[in-house]
């Protein structure tokens, strides 16, 4: 199984290499540039999808589990909507007048909770209610996002502090998104947590006779997501110095995406977070290498949609082939 | 009679493994053809090349007539209707090219009529027990006028009186002329319906003839190619300490007033038919369902049972009936199927599995049930079922239990390592644990067991000692 796993993380990391190597060639071609060997350039792309790289992470362990999460995106907005509002410099059109200047922790851990709250309520009602995964949270993502629009009556939120606004300077995403992704490769390798994750998504009724409380892990893994996404909203309404309630915009497909190219399969007890941050930069790679030839921004999405898929088609032919 | 399938000198390769290596095989019509081997002798491989389903390398294979296949693991939709799965994709039209569904009705209720089987057309396959939906794969394979059967381990899941009517259809699609390839592990089996048997091992024929030349022992010997002196090897002594106590045990609507006691070192076998609640009755003991009422104590001490992690903290372990479903994590490797039931305790420190302890505690243990694998790391759906079984044994021996419930514990696996869990439960009781053993076939409970306890309808018809128990009396006590 080692060399097995082994093999499909190479696999998709080639399939990431090759589609440098296109651009690269590509790039020279039409721009007479590099395309790689572009400091900024390669920043800017881990960068802009740092936070769907986070979403993907907290997704990831969800499908582990034979689940979906659809709400952290919505989630996403939620944060920062309400992060924001707390971490405002005293300004005459401030949320709460009276609540401006707070030390950063206050925003931070709002965002945070509120994200956890989020996952929570979706934990809950899968784990108590027995409803499918894709309902709770396709109903999390409907009422999130309504919240975050009601919560200033879709008024966005300005004037941060410079404190709350460097968590989101420069390459301080790219860096929080690699350190949760190593701090979950970690978990979700080497913990209980993790080897619970793995056993509910492979079997969840084998898992409860073997004694995982599995409504109780359950409830903890969407927490968990919801926690991730509420630290994207943080992160999120920090670099753009607002908080805006169209934040987030359809990031939970493009986390679930990543997710999927990096080899986690939708039926579950399949997948690992090095794979998930290897799809997540094919996502980055291609935003910005189309961006690079000069590709039409519509057909980009045309693109875009094809390799996902591609990317999944050329998965299950290959596990075919392992398995004989 | 003709016959209707010749297989002669059959080969087939698979990367790294030689499965066939020049089978030949006869079936006459009118004939039940038993084949027999262990897991791993290349009968599924023999039988996919009979139905068509894999080409041979080298060899001839002739067909006279149709085959159908009845599998281990049934292939009907459980969420239509018995006349919609048996008439599926060539249903019936009316002239405006709709399902005639009174057409498809009176078919269905004539085939299954002339079957003898007592089941109606508009069920939903889902709601009907593994038997009945047996029998629908059966007259299926009837309706498309298959000549050539081949059936699977069709009685696994059978209770007594389920083969018995089996057997009956069977016997009816000998006298219309079928000829039937009969793949089984039950050896009682085989002399009850063979007429004649191909014995296969290592993916070569062993030897072919009338089932009337040979008997049980050298059936077993040509199949694991060695003798067994003892099919149920017997090292435990009961004590007089009462591990498990149950009194006036009930769950609504499934079973009433159930009391029995375990004691250390002692074997409790419990034999019923299919429906007399026995896998209830331990699932309600592990803690997987709620008892209405009554009492269970450990070691004289009351427990409540409200989920099976509750079970296992207090020694218990619970090997289930339907492996794939409830056993096995069938995309991870083999020490992740067996740590799965451990990570409560020791070898778990604040959260961080101690990875490398565990991995010897599962190599260790590995090696006492004897998993044949090439490693701890090989995904565990490449494993055979017998292996796969062997795992799960191992899962539950790396947490020491104190009481072990099994259900059909050598279900659809072949002799050899039949054998070899029976030494390991007999081991277990050697070494203290009580043990609950459920069981459909009489000899596993009666070669097995210290006393036996037989289950009909959600009541204790009875518990007998070993020195009194034989076939018969069980079976009056279980169908009365």
């Amino acid at each position: 199984m080692r060399t097995r796993r082994l093999s499909s993380d190479v696999g998709i990391f080639l399939v990431l290499v090759g589609i440098a190597v296109l651009f690269e060639v590509i790039g020279w071609q039409v721009r007479g540039a590099s395309f790689l060997f572009n400091g900024q350039r390669l920043l800017v792309m881990v960068l802009q999808v740092s936070i769907i790289g986070l979403l993907a992470i907290g997704v990831t362990q969800v499908i582990l589990t034979g689940g979906i999460d659809l709400s952290s995106g919505s989630v996403v907005a939620l944060s920062a909507m309400i992060a924001a509002s707390l971490a405002q410099a005293p300004n005459a059109r401030a949320v709460f007048p009276s609540l401006t200047d707070l030390s950063v922790i206050v925003p931070v851990a709002a965002g945070l909770a509120i994200g956890a709250l989020a996952g929570l309520l979706n934990g809950s009602l899968i784990a108590y209610t027995g409803i499918p995964p894709f309902i709770a949270t396709l109903g999390m993502m409907v009422s999130a996002r309504g919240l975050a629009r009601y919560y200033t009556r879709g008024q966005p939120v300005s004037m941060l502090t410079e404190n709350y606004t460097a968590i989101g300077a420069g390459a301080v995403p790219v860096v929080i998104f690699l350190f949760a992704a190593v701090i979950f490769h970690v978990l979700l390798r080497h913990t209980r947590y993790g080897k619970y994750t793995y056993a509910i998504g492979a079997n969840a009724l084998a898992a409860r006779i073997s004694g995982v409380r599995v409504e109780r892990h359950l409830l903890v893994v969407y927490t968990v997501a919801g926690l991730l996404a509420g630290l994207g909203g943080v992160v999120t309404s920090a670099r753009a110095a607002s908080g805006q309630a169209g934040m987030g915009m359809s990031y939970e497909l493009d986390a679930i995406a990543a997710a999927v190219i990096g080899g986690t399969s939708l039926s579950g007890g399949i997948g690992r977070i090095a794979g998930t941050v290897i799809g997540t930069i094919i996502l980055g790679i291609m935003t910005s290498g189309f961006t690079f030839i000069g590709l039409d921004a519509y057909i980009q999405d045309i693109v875009k949609g094809g390799v996902i898929v591609s990317a999944v088609v050329a998965d299950r032919y290959r596990h075919r082939g392992a398995k004989g | 009679m003709p016959y209707l399938v010749e297989v002669e000198g059959v080969r087939k390769a698979f990367p790294g493994v030689l499965a066939l290596d020049g089978v030949s095989m006869h079936v006459r019509a009118g004939v039940v053809h038993a084949l027999m081997g262990e897991n791993g002798a290349g009968k599924s491989t023999l039988m996919k090349i009979v139905a068509g389903l894999l080409t041979p390398d080298a060899g001839r294979v002739f067909l006279h007539g149709r085959v159908a296949m009845i599998h281990q693991e049934l292939h009907l939709m459980p969420s239509m209707t018995v006349a919609e799965n048996i008439f599926l994709g060539r249903e019936p039209l009316t002239r405006m090219g709709f399902i005639d569904d009174r057409a498809l009705w009176r078919r269905t209720s004539e085939l299954l009529g002339a079957l003898g089987i007592n089941v109606n057309p508009d069920d939903r396959v889902g709601e009907l027990t593994i038997a009945q939906r047996q029998m629908i794969e059966i007259a299926r394979a009837v309706s498309y006028e298959a000549q050539i059967l081949i059936m699977d381990e069709p009685t696994s899941a059978l209770s007594a009186r389920e083969v018995s009517q089996l057997f009956a259809i069977v016997g009816d699609l000998k006298a219309r002329g079928c000829a039937i390839i009969y793949i089984t592990h039950k050896l009682d089996e085989v002399f009850d319906i063979a007429d004649e048997v191909t014995v296969m091992r290592d993916g070569r024929g062993i030897w072919s003839g009338p089932a009337s030349e040979i008997d049980r022992d050298r059936l077993i010997t040509m199949m694991v190619g060695r003798e067994l002196t003892q099919l149920f090897p017997k090292g435990n002594v009961p004590t007089d300490r009462v591990r498990l106590s149950v009194k006036g045990l009930s769950l609504d609507g499934t079973f009433s007033d159930v009391s029995f006691e375990v004691r250390a070192g002692e074997i409790l076998g419990v034999a019923g038919l299919v429906g007399s609640k026995r896998t209830e009755l331990a699932e309600t003991l592990f803690g997987v369902r709620r008892a209405t009422s009554g009492d269970i104590f450990i070691d004289g001490v009351p427990v409540e049972m409200d989920s099976p992690a509750d079970a296992i903290d207090r020694g218990m372990a619970f090997l289930t009936e339907d492996r794939k479903a409830s056993g096995l994590f069938m995309p991870l490797c083999v020490h992740e199927n067996m740590e799965v039931a451990v990570l409560g305790g020791e070898f778990v420190t604040s959260g961080f599995v101690r990875q490398a302890k565990l991995l010897a505690a599962c190599r260790a243990t590995a090696a006492a049930v004897r998993v044949k694998t090439p490693t701890l790391f090989e995904p565990v759906q490449h494993l055979s079922g017998g292996n796969q079984q062997k795992v799960l044994v191992g899962r539950w021996l790396l947490t020491a239990p104190r009481i072990l419930m099994l259900d059909e514990p050598t279900r659809g696996i072949d002799v050899g390592a039949k054998a070899e869990i029976h030494r390991l439960i007999s081991m277990l009781a050697a070494e203290g644990a009580a043990v609950i053993m459920i069981s459909s076939e009489m000899p596993e409970i009666l070669g097995m067991s210290d006393r036996v306890m037989v289950m009909r309808h959600g009541r204790v018809a009875g518990i007998v000692d070993r020195s009194q128990a034989n076939q018969v009396d069980l079976m009056r006590l279980a169908a009365h």
